[in-house]
């Protein structure tokens, strides 16, 4: 799978609250919630975000609260993929139970605002076009894999109580 | 090799006969927890998949506790969609108004959850209960939809870091003095998918509420659970949970130690005896300050309550010291009851009187204002103490808003002055 988009760059510890505001947490709505994406923080964020674009993050992102809703609202302001130094364990669940890519890059600090991506995921390799350089990240463990190419955990339940 | 407390419990909940740090498991969970704003995603991922029947409608816990009692329409509505699917499932463990409370406070207290289980909840602060000397660790919707449809859920086992308080705690220095120090040191992602364990003469010392507070706290700093080994305190508290509680639990609980060659990534030792309370300023848990080095905060709103500091050994040390005195001029308190039991306990000590008495209001069990639900959201510009968990920007309402963290005795002294205070 390849993902292509310009970049959004946070820096440390943007926690889910950041991402989308409890008094939101009233929809389930994937589209209804990215309306509202990062609002607290980047109040324009929303009009900017293309879809296909990619947050570029420091460490520790998606802190916080259980929320699902906010790999959600990401993919309903349409986020194609998150790229950071390190991501909080619930964000990491969800994103990976919803389909919502990300990749694990130890020096997000070479990315910077509008640089454009080309993201190949099964290699975990990082494409930076507007740089001409390229990264590489660890691929995800054969396990979560599984999960993401049936399209997240419940289709991959699905198919594995039919075995 | 010997294990850690939290190995030995995933351990006992998988197939396998070997277990290590990093390695991706299946587990079978004990207990799975879903709230008014958690478990609607869960319920709908339920149906959409095809599913109709949850694999055991005794292991499954509803609690409307965020935006509950209901705070407008739409929440009316995913009150609603629990309540529908504990009737059609038949999930007795679903708790209306009347006999809910906060799930954190709630689910102990009703003895619903044991030493020794696993449990996963879709909510961050399910690490709360790893005071009980259980696994117990926050998920998300979607792992609580797979959890009703088959009682399993995939982790990776965490490394755990051990985390030992040796020396005697001055007065006013409790459980939220000693996480919120552990977070200041340590950082919000100083312990980034690791199971905290809690221990040392310190952590003995403590009655079940603070231990509650510390495990509450974990995921601030990134936990994926905080634990402590059962002792005599926690297994007092059990019985006597499991004793008054009418919903009967069959399963028996188990007392799991981490063994004397148990791995831990890191190790701290701090002695805590000159610890002073300690105060989160904005805009992260981690960002910890002595109160006596915070200078001069104005406040305009105290909260005492929420899963952190709802109970109510919490409210007994914040109405001893608002007892007799008035709260400053146009600052509003705000005190929160975790749950029923804990309301009525309150009530009938006087100490509901007491938060009436000063200018308080004494409010209905809810999550409320800690997470900008409702019952005390604030304005552009105000600034709010709390003995809540988390301070993040627009965490109680306007993002321009400030929320500084802190014990109850804290947040009662700086009532009664308006401005951040130590209780000495």
């Amino acid at each position: 799978m390849i993902i292509k988009g310009k970049v959004h760059k946070f820096g440390d510890d943007v926690n889910t609250d950041d991402i989308i505001a409890a008094k939101y947490l009233v929809s389930t709505e994937a589209k209804e919630l990215g309306m509202h994406c990062m609002e607290n923080i980047r109040p324009d964020f929303v009009k900017k975000a293309k879809p296909g674009d990619i947050i570029v993050a420091g460490k520790n992102f998606g802190c916080g609260s259980s929320r699902e809703h906010a790999p959600l609202a990401l993919k309903g302001c349409g986020i194609a993929a998150v790229v950071a130094k390190s991501f909080a364990g619930i964000f990491f669940r969800n994103s990976i139970n919803i389909g919502l890519p990300f990749l694990e890059l130890d020096k997000p600090e070479n990315i910077e605002e509008g640089d454009e991506l080309e993201i190949d995921l099964s290699h975990g390799i990082i494409k930076n076009l507007s740089k001409n350089t390229e990264y590489k990240t660890q691929p995800f463990p054969r396990f979560l894999n599984e999960i993401v190419e049936e399209g997240g955990l419940m289709k991959w339940l699905k198919k594995s109580r039919k075995v | 090799m010997g294990y850690t407390i939290a190995e030995k419990i995933l351990l006992a909940h998988t197939d396998k006969k070997d277990i290590k740090p990093g390695e991706f498991i299946e587990t079978k969970v004990d207990l799975a927890l879903g709230n008014d704003i958690t478990a609607p995603i869960a319920i709908e991922e339920f149906k959409k998949s095809g599913f109709d029947k949850v694999f055991d409608k005794e292991k499954i816990v509803l609690v409307p506790d965020h935006f509950a009692p209901a705070k407008d329409l739409k929440s009316a509505n995913q009150c609603k969609v629990l309540a529908d699917f504990a009737k059609e499932q038949g999930i007795k463990n679903y708790f209306e108004i009347g006999c809910m409370g906060i799930e954190h406070a709630l689910l102990p207290e009703m003895g619903l959850v044991l030493p020794g289980d696993l449990v996963i909840g879709a909510d961050s602060h399910t690490c709360t209960y790893g005071a009980l000397g259980c696994y117990s660790t926050g998920v998300g919707s979607t792992d609580l939809a797979r959890a009703f449809v088959d009682g399993k859920c995939w982790l990776k086992v965490p490394a755990s870091i051990k985390l030992v308080y040796n020396g005697k705690l001055n007065k006013w220095v409790g459980g939220k003095d000693l996480i919120l120090f552990t977070i200041g040191k340590i950082g919000v992602d100083g312990a980034i998918y690791k199971v905290m364990e809690f221990s040392g003469p310190v952590i003995r010392g403590l009655g079940m509420d603070d231990r509650f507070t510390m495990s509450n706290m974990a995921i601030e700093a990134g936990g994926r659970a905080g634990i402590i080994e059962p002792d005599d305190t926690i297994l007092k508290y059990v019985k006597e949970a499991t004793k008054s509680q009418s919903h009967k639990v069959t399963r028996k609980y188990k007392i799991f130690n981490s063994d004397k060659d148990a791995q831990y990534e890191k190790v701290y030792e701090w002695d805590v005896s000159s610890l002073e309370p300690q105060v989160a300023c904005p805009h992260l848990p981690g960002n910890v300050k002595g109160v006596s080095e915070l200078g001069e905060i104005n406040i305009d709103q105290v909260v005492i309550g929420s899963c952190t500091n709802g109970r109510i050994s919490d409210l007994r040390i914040a109405a001893g010291i608002l007892k007799g005195r008035k709260i400053k001029s146009g600052l509003r308190l705000v005190v929160i009851p975790a749950t029923q039991k804990i309301y009525l306990e309150a009530v009938k000590e006087g100490l509901a009187e007491i938060f009436v008495k000063v200018g308080g209001v004494f409010e209905t069990p809810s999550c409320g204002p800690c997470l900008g639900g409702h019952m005390g959201i604030l304005t552009e510009g105000e600034v709010c103490l709390a003995t809540t968990n988390r301070n993040f920007i627009g965490r109680m309402g306007h993002p321009k808003s400030f929320v500084y963290l802190s014990n109850p005795a804290v947040a009662a002294a700086s009532a009664i002055t308006g401005r951040i205070t130590s209780p000495r």
